[in-house]
């Protein structure tokens, strides 16, 4: 392709192009090097069976480890269950969520959690609670008549 | 023949266009305007309701306001607007006219949209589709919401058949010669368009409308979301680049310049069927069932829009730069006082390009992988897009009203109308500054978008969020005052204004003398569409058959409003 560009049209084309790689670059490197992805699972359910399919018939918080545990939760119209937890700061948590009824969010104010939840999927997402104090877990995708009802409160404890 | 502004030669008597065209091209304005209305009536109602000081009537459902918000104005105001306008122009640049054949087929598209926004209306007004512009199983409208939505989108399909025949017509006639830019960026934008509604009609035809009416019990909610967003973010592209169009087309000859190059609008419009298709999974980062190297590839091809858009900002300011200097400005920077400042037709677009530099970057953050978790299902998304699509795009769009409706009604647009239209790009600028800087405060903060007025039981972090939401909803009063200010200057060009002494011209630019042709690849359509293909297959083909394949059951309907 014939390309006769004047001298500033090439140069902004090489800033274009040098502003996409350092853009890339960075994504890369987070994502490769630090192993930052957001909310991600392959791991399929009945949505209309959430209830008698393990974990989920008994949500609840697990330990597993030092100070590591498992919140395997049901988003469901119009609540999270459970709903009040109280979990030791520094707390890592690794996240199990599904819904038996419509696409659900959830989503922590003041942290990375944000993780979709979707009929016939189950998601997972590990975050660490290094704060004390009251987090707002909150339904941040459109569900319905009460979408604005739905949350849950954890508290995250002074050791 | 006629002479117009400048002494350019005019086809016609009287009037830009013949009758039947000028019937045609109107008859699409008008429905946007009355979409445009209902959509800000609800922007209104929405904007104040969230800040808990106004409770609305308990016959007034949040969220049937928003489907509202959401519909017409994302799919009825644009697609008729922009259907209009690319008609109008690819009119104007291939002849003049439309032959009847090419007419007809964009009278069809016509009726199919329409019956689609009447099917829709009636959804959404009866409260039967709260489901808002995104409309995500498994909660189910009414069968003929989705129906009423495939016929707009299926619709404006064939407006599109009129535009690649018009094209096709001129350069039959002129084999050698590169073709019209307005003609060429309107074939590329309906490329994009046509390859893009693919994923949402798929979606309805296959999935939802069946499933609505019954006819199959469950449905896949991962891949349905997955087609929605195939379509859902290029059609961000699609109203975009009608606005990259009078910037590139239409601003050259209103500021008596020339179009800086034959090669740079079209590169643009061509990277932009590449990299706004296999992208959507930007829209999902944090959806289960889709593989994170998936979702990391369509981040990186998300990432390529930034080419295009700085070299439209290039060529862009370059443009303006040389109508100014060849109005005799020679002191650096002494061109922009040469512009016309005055002229909201002028304004409106430059004021909406410069708050595209924060929407601009704002996206660029929507886009990063990491980041999006912050943001994502935030009002700091609206925020993102009130500056985009509701002020790039509609200030620009408000301006080729202001040459449209005079040229297709003969009448004149006075100094007092450009007045009014000046206030309307003041109302709105302060208002979206308000607005949009608060919903992206509030969305930093964590407060959810899509979500009714709610203070969460007393939680905390709900006081910070007073103040910005009081602010978003000023900013909504003052936008809502725009559009009333803007309806009542097109009902005065309509109606009203002075019949003008001499053909209104619709303004299309020409090339500078110095700009090189086009290379002739630029027009190989079968070319851009096979790579595009071939990019779609690579980046959708696997995270589809993966979330096809690995559901255990579907999701039964629910209406959960
Ligand atoms: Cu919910």
């Amino acid at each position: 392709m014939r390309l006769d560009l004047p001298r500033l049209e090439a140069l902004w084309l090489k800033i274009s192009i040098g502003t996409l790689a350092s853009f890339l670059l960075i994504i890369g490197i987070m994502a490769f090097g630090f192993h930052l992805h957001p909310a991600s699972s392959r791991y399929a359910i009945d949505p209309t069976r959430v209830n008698e399919t393990p974990p989920f018939d008994q949500p609840g918080l697990y330990a597993i480890g030092p100070n590591e545990y498992r919140a395997v939760i049901i988003a469901k119209l119009f609540t999270f269950i459970p709903s009040d937890l109280t979990i030791p700061k520094g707390a890592t948590v690794h996240f199990m969520i599904t819904s038996p009824d419509v696409i659900h969010g959830l989503s922590i104010p003041g942290t990375n959690v944000n993780i979709m939840v979707i009929p016939g999927q189950v998601n997972t997402f590990t975050y660490t609670f290094k704060r004390a104090g009251e987090y707002l877990l909150l339904c941040n995708e459109y569900c319905g008549a009460g979408h604005q009802m739905m949350m849950a409160k954890w508290t995250v404890k002074e050791e | 023949m006629n002479r117009g502004d400048d002494g350019a030669t005019i086809h016609t008597a009287e009037h830009e266009f013949p009758l039947p065209e000028r019937r045609l091209f109107l008859a699409h304005f008008i429905i946007a305007f009355f979409a445009l209305f209902l959509g800000a009536v609800a922007g209104l109602l929405q904007g104040i309701s969230r800040t808990g000081l106004i409770v609305l009537p308990a016959a007034i459902g949040y969220y049937q306001l928003l489907t509202l918000h959401g519909i017409m104005l994302a799919y009825v105001f644009t697609t008729f607007t922009i259907v209009g306008f690319l008609l109008l122009g690819t009119a104007k640049t291939t002849g003049g006219t439309f032959t009847p054949p090419e007419r007809r087929l964009a009278w069809g598209g016509y009726v199919l949209m329409l019956a689609g926004v009447a099917l829709d209306a009636v959804a959404i007004l009866t409260n039967e589709a709260t489901v808002l512009y995104t409309f995500y199983p498994p909660m189910r409208a009414m069968p003929i919401f989705y129906i009423g939505v495939f016929l707009v989108l299926f619709g404006s399909w064939l407006p599109g058949g009129t535009i690649f025949a018009a094209y096709r017509r001129w350069k039959k006639a002129h084999p050698d010669a590169p073709s019209p830019l307005f003609a060429y960026m309107s074939v590329a934008t309906y490329i994009l368009w046509l390859i893009a509604t693919l994923g949402v009609l798929f979606e309805l035809a296959f999935m939802l409308i069946p499933w609505s009416l019954g006819w199959m019990k469950t449905i896949n909610v991962g891949a349905a979301r997955t087609f929605f967003w195939f379509f859902g973010h290029p059609v961000v592209y699609f109203w975009l680049l009608p606005a990259y169009i009078y910037w590139y087309v239409n601003i050259p000859r209103m500021i008596k310049g020339k179009i800086f190059s034959n090669l740079l609008p079209r590169l643009t419009f061509v990277l932009f069927i590449l990299y706004s298709i296999p992208v959507g999974l930007h829209h999902q980062f944090g959806d289960p069932g889709i593989e994170p190297i998936w979702k990391f590839i369509q981040a990186t091809l998300t990432f390529f829009v930034v080419i295009p858009t700085l070299l439209t900002a290039f060529a862009v300011i370059a443009m303006f730069e040389e109508a100014g200097r060849g109005q005799g400005a020679t002191r650096p920077f002494e061109w922009i006082k040469k512009l016309p400042w005055k002229d909201a037709r002028f304004l409106a677009p430059v004021v909406g390009m410069l708050f595209f530099i924060p929407g601009g970057a704002g996206g660029i953050i929507n886009a990063s992988y990491q980041l999006n978790q912050v943001v994502h299902n935030t009002l700091w998304l609206p925020g993102h897009f009130h500056l985009t699509l509701a002020t790039t795009v509609i200030l620009t769009y408000i301006a080729i009203t202001f040459w449209a409706i005079p040229s297709l009604t003969g009448r004149t647009y006075t100094p007092q109308a450009n007045r009014a239209a000046n206030l309307v790009v003041v109302l709105w600028s302060t208002g979206m500054l308000f607005m949009s800087t608060a919903m992206h405060v509030l969305g930093v903060l964590g407060e959810p978008r899509r979500t009714a007025y709610t203070d969460y039981a007393g939680a905390d972090v709900v006081e910070s969020w007073v103040f910005w939401r009081a602010l978003m909803g000023s900013g909504a009063v003052f936008l809502f005052l725009g559009i009333v200010v803007y309806l009542g200057v097109i009902v005065y060009l309509m109606m009203y204004a002075p019949q003008a002494e001499r053909v209104v011209e619709f303004p299309i630019g020409d090339v500078r003398d110095k700009a090189p042709p086009p290379p002739p690849i630029l027009e190989r359509w079968g070319l851009w569409v096979a790579i595009v293909g071939a990019l779609i297959l690579i980046a959708y083909t696997w995270p589809i058959v993966e979330l096809l394949t690995q559901t255990k059951n579907g999701a039964p309907p629910l209406r959960s409003w």
